[in-house]
């Protein structure tokens, strides 16, 4: 007694076989059949085994609702879990195993986990944290023991390791109309809003387009539901506004009718087409989205429910109409509505026999008790299935009498023979798109269901979805839902006549049978009614707690059929109606989404790189490149056997002792252009600027409005109403984004323009003693002595007959100019400028060099400007302007800004010679094992040669007041402790004396 | 989400940059009234429902939008310049979820 082929063909090819292993045994099944269909026709029901209890499951549904029948996919050394067999397509070589099983699906040691439920009931995992005393085993350490046996026994498959070598893409689209579901009402919506003239997207699913029509069994428009959906699909095909997308989930409902949808473009064939990727990420911007997805049948709680053999009614009847396979010989069915009666008949009209139809109703449909009558076997209204027999497969039930009103047990159990039980305990309508858009659904009362929220964004629900569960109002409002959604353009046809309609009737209002044994509400995450009730019990009456505690409806399956009987269970215990106890709103995705389809060609580095026209030279002169943001600069230019700091140190003594250069360019550059540009830079900087001659730069600090300092950098003058700006590197993007937001929202009435022109120009730094004799062997049309360019002068000038600005002013204390021209010609004058430095031995420094030149100056870079300091802090108070107003005057006066325990810039030297660690902090006094009382920390270090000592830069309390004292690091972390001594920051020439010279 | 930008049309909000509060009003540059200060600087009405805010148009023609956006639904009701005076759009119903 097994399933089997049914009589009828059903939507399969059989002239086409396909060949498959299941558990390394080999199969055949036929084009068309999902690995669910292809197992039941080779007599295979025992497919998994549950998530806790390892209990033997089977194929519950034929759809994505499948909570029991997860498999694993292997190709080659990849594997992908947790794939619903009845979601698969089988193909020629595809090779599926079992999961949670060891070692065999059919002797499985972990089912003695099912003895031991009372200890892994609801809330176990939070109780094992609590933890029971066990010896020494407390808490979280008894957690901590217990964790390694029960990764090993709870679980669903387990995720390969091998990298997937599959491709993937993103698309997006832009449609008028999207239609989600293919069944009879999205057909006729696509037909009508494409006929109207919308652009239409219809996304199905399934492989196939039609939904309920492949199986229903009724006729639509005189054909076979079947034939007309193809019909109706071929129709569709052939119009240019028509795109179809099968095997398509549209699985998130975002803002401004913006839905996500994943397409399976390959998982069916054995090999890819030519450029095919394995999955498509689609985003999809619609302007209406017709919803058409249909509803899910509910199973019914009651002991056993879970054993292979039990299976939904609807699913059946679609096997058996529409794979051609019989989920059994002997079949009873368990309802308490009228839609199991159409199963029955398409059942028994396959070949099987109907042994008897239990029904919880006292009454049913004219309808419904002709089909009984006609299929035989016994009809016991006023019954329920108390339980059902068998080892790893259904071989019988047990029915008892059962008093709808009040909800008991009557008389006494009985035996009925079967060797599959079909269950349907009503339907719940697809509501996840809907609820994902925004607004709660709605409990219906006499269709015990929850119906879709009133539209929150553009959306118009069709058929099933709005609890319109016949296939004659499913056409007229998918006709309807089409028509609006294409603005009314279309032209009202006829709606499609149904003749053999299934019968259909309300449930009755039973979720749960009340027999003693096991009965899962939860089939993939093993919750049972009874965890629910302990959950309860337990004190946790709100649904997303019961959701939690228990984790129902959490799997990978996220509760599609147990979401409501759960909720039903939960009200119940409460004592509350289904609508007084809500439910909780649906969440993204509505199905499983591959990762690899979501980063598409997004992988591995994906962040752009930023290269400076010179980037080329620096590789080429062995640069060793360090990433800067996204900016790629020179770390050190190192000689063979040199270490880093070997580098740093020649480098720098080279700048004090003759000259270097370094490249500038990822300097943020702003052209800040206009009439009022002196009155813009006299707000944004805390010094004034309009006083500022042209052809001469100054030094600039911004703050924020809140006092903070913000970034700094000198700002050139080069016209009267024509400014250069340049920013840090790190703030170029930050520092625009401020100027921009100031002009636009603040000050609309400044005529000024500002242009990001970082990457317009190109800018070489030449620092040190002979930086100006070796500018004045290659510049020309300019002179470069003291009275022509003073310091912070600017002159125009040229560089191997380029154009270029140059201005003296100094990062590292020596006599320095910066050197722009255009970006183009970038290569060309550094090239130029360093061919006149070699007479002189001058060398290029890289990032290393440029930060030991700025230490020993005591300059501040990002470092010590860290979005926490103020101008004070940094001793930078004579840059704050009493003569104006600027952006974070009025509030860096503050208490709190001007306390003095604030953290403000101090120098380091190391005592014991021994590197200092940025980030480490300085405490009075040292205590390796309990490090506390920190005064500050350490922003900046480096090997002074200048010094001839480790120093470094530090925001420590007090400051100044702290000169000369000797205080310690404490760097835990990395094991550094060891004795400073703090000093001015200025550590060398605080006069100055070498860049005004 | 979409943002209708004057200059732009509809765009995806991907492009734009959130820049704060647009129901602030910074006190005169020459104020030296604290409360004002912290409360332009710090004070925020954080509404449940139609909410005045500042976007930047900043992967676009980078100009500043007062967006009149719902905290509650993410519906734009209305879109403007920031700097006022010039033509501001009423987004049209179908691009922005109101249900025709």
């Amino acid at each position: 007694m097994s399933p089997r082929r049914g009589n009828t063909a059903g939507r399969v090819d059989r002239t086409r076989t396909i060949r498959f292993s299941f558990d390394g045994k080999s199969l055949t099944g036929h084009a068309g059949d999902t690995l669910a269909s292809a197992l039941l026709a080779n007599g295979i029901s025992l497919v998994a085994r549950s998530f806790k209890y390892h209990r033997p499951r089977g194929v519950l549904t034929a759809g994505i609702d499948e909570p029991s029948a997860l498999v694993t996919v292997l190709k080659g050394e990849e594997r992908e879990p947790n794939v619903p067999a009845t979601m698969l397509e089988i193909y020629d070589g595809l090779v599926v195993v079992s999961q949670n099983r060891f070692p065999s699906l059919a002797v499985d040691v972990g089912a003695v986990n099912g003895l031991a439920g009372k200890a892994i009931s609801a809330g176990f995992y939070y109780k094992t944290f609590m933890g029971p005393v066990i010896g020494p085993l407390k808490g979280t350490r008894f957690w901590m023991v217990c964790e390694h046996f029960i990764r090993r026994a709870a679980g669903l498959g387990s995720a390969g390791t091998a990298p997937d070598s599959s491709r993937y893409e993103r698309m997006y689209a832009f449609c008028d109309v999207l239609v989600v579901g293919s069944g009879p009402a999205g057909l006729m919506a696509a037909k009508a809003a494409s006929e109207g003239g919308a652009r239409v997207i219809l996304a199905e699913l399934d492989s196939r387009f039609g939904g309920s029509a492949n199986w229903s069994g009724e006729t639509i428009d005189s054909l076979p539901a079947a034939d007309w959906a193809a019909d109706t699909v071929r129709d569709l095909s052939g119009r240019e506004n028509v795109r179809l997308l099968p095997r398509t989930t549209v699985w998130g409902y975002y803002d401004s009718n913006g839905l996500a949808a994943l397409e399976r473009v390959t998982d069916h064939k054995e090999k890819p087409g030519k450029g095919e990727p394995r999955h498509r990420h689609w985003s999809i911007r619609a302007g209406t989205v017709v919803l058409a997805t249909g509803a899910f049948e509910r199973p019914l709680v009651f002991p056993g429910n879970d054993r292979p053999g039990v299976m939904l009614a609807s699913a059946a009847q679609r096997y058996a109409a529409e794979f051609g396979v019989l989920p059994g010989e002997k079949i009873a069915v368990f309802a308490n509505n009228d839609g199991a009666y159409a199963a029955a008949k398409t059942l028994r009209d396959s070949g099987a026999a109907i042994t008897a139809i239990v029904d919880v109703r006292a009454d049913i449909s004219a309808e419904a008790r002709a089909i009984a009558s006609a299929v035989g076997g016994h009809l016991l209204l006023r019954h329920a299935v108390v339980a059902t027999e068998g080892g790893k497969h259904v071989s019988g039930i047990k029915v008892q009498g059962f008093d709808l009103a009040s909800r008991r047990l009557t008389g006494e159990a009985r035996h009925l023979d079967a060797d599959c039980l079909i269950v349907s305990g009503g339907w719940s309508p697809v509501i996840h798109l809907a609820s994902q858009a925004g607004a709660a659904p709605k409990w219906d009362e006499t269709l015990q269901a929850f119906l879709p929220p009133e539209p929150a964004q553009n959306w118009i629900g069709a058929g099933s979805f709005n609890g319109r569960f016949t296939t004659a109002e499913a056409l007229a409002e998918g006709l309807s839902a089409g028509l609006r959604a294409a603005g009314g353009n279309g032209h009202p046809e006829a709606v499609p006549e149904v003749e053999h309609a299934a019968p259909f009737s309300e449930p009755a209002p039973v979720f749960e049978i009340p027999a003693k044994g096991k009965a899962f509400v939860d089939l993939q995450h093993d919750v049972t009614a009874e965890d629910v009730r302990l959950a309860h019990r337990e004190g946790f009456i709100s649904v997303e707690h019961l959701k939690r505690y228990t984790t129902l409806g959490m799997a990978t399956d996220q509760g599609k059929t147990s979401n409501v009987p759960g909720l039903a269970i939960m009200a119940d215990a409460l004592g509350k109606p289904v609508a007084e106890v809500g439910t909780t709103r649906f969440r993204p995705p509505f199905a499983s989404v591959s990762i690899g389809a979501l980063a598409a060609e997004r992988y591995g580095d994906i962040k752009p790189e930023r290269l400076t026209p010179m980037h080329d030279w620096h590789v080429a002169q062995g640069a060793k490149m360090y990433a800067a943001g996204l900016w790629y600069r020179p770390q050190i230019y190192g000689k063979p056997g040199e270490t880093v700091e070997q580098a740093y140190v020649r480098e720098t003594k080279t700048v004090r002792e003759i000259a270097g250069i370094v490249d500038v360019s990822t300097l943020g550059k702003i052209a800040v252009q206009g009439p009022d540009a002196a009155t813009l830079l006299d707000r944004v900087y805390t010094n004034m600027f309009s006083t500022l001659a042209v052809n001469k730069a100054r030094y600039g600090l911004m703050l924020r409005e809140e006092g903070i300092a913000f970034d700094d950098g000198t700002t050139w003058r080069l016209g009267e109403h024509d400014f250069l700006m340049t920013t840090t590197t790190a703030n170029a993007g930050k520092v625009m984004q401020h100027l921009e937001y100031y002009l636009d929202v603040v000050w609309p009435d400044l005529k000024v323009h500002v242009t990001s022109v970082t990457d317009q120009w190109a800018g070489a730094a030449i620092a040190g003693p002979k930086a100006r004799e070796i500018l004045a062997t290659c510049v020309t049309g300019t002179a470069v002595d003291n009275a022509t360019l003073p310091f912070m002068g600017i002159v125009s000038g040229e560089i191997a007959g380029v154009p270029v600005k140059i201005c003296r002013l100094s990062f590292s204390g020596e006599m320095a100019f910066e050197v722009y021209c255009g970006a183009g010609h970038g290569t060309h004058v550094w090239e130029a400028l360093v061919e006149a430095g070699k007479p002189f031995g001058m060398v290029p420094y890289g990032l290393e060099a440029l930060g030991t030149l700025r230490i020993e100056k005591g300059h501040v870079t990002g470092a010590e400007i860290d979005g926490r300091t103020t101008a004070s802090d940094l001793h930078l108070d004579w840059m704050l302007s009493k003569k104006k107003p600027f952006i974070g005057s009025n509030m860096l006066g503050r208490e709190g800004l001007v306390a003095g325990d604030r953290l403000r810039l101090v120098g380091l030297i190391s005592l014991d010679n021994r590197p200092l660690n940025g980030g480490a902090h300085i405490v009075e006094q040292v205590d390796e094992a309990n490090p506390r009382h920190s005064i500050g920390h350490i922003t900046a270090v480096c090997y002074s040669p200048a010094l001839g000592k480790y120093i470094g830069l530090a925001l420590v309390k007090g400051g100044k007041s702290r000169h000369g004292t000797r205080a310690f690091i404490s760097d835990p972390l990395r094991k550094r402790f060891g004795p400073v001594e703090i000093v001015s920051h200025h550590f060398f020439d605080p006069e100055g004396s070498r860049m005004h010279g | 989400m979409l943002i209708t930008c004057p200059y732009c049309g509809p765009r995806d909000v991907s492009e734009f940059s959130y820049q704060g509060d647009g129901n602030r009003t910074r006190p005169d540059p020459a104020s030296t009234d604290q409360a004002a200060w912290n409360a332009y600087v710090y004070d925020r009405i954080n509404t449940a429902g139609d909410h005045k805010e500042i976007w930047q148009h900043s992967g676009g023609c980078r100009s500043h939008l007062a967006v009149t956006r719902s905290t509650l639904t993410h519906k734009i009701s209305h879109v403007a310049f920031a700097r006022g005076g010039l033509a501001s759009v009423r987004p049209a119903g179908r691009d922005h979820g109101d249900h025709a």
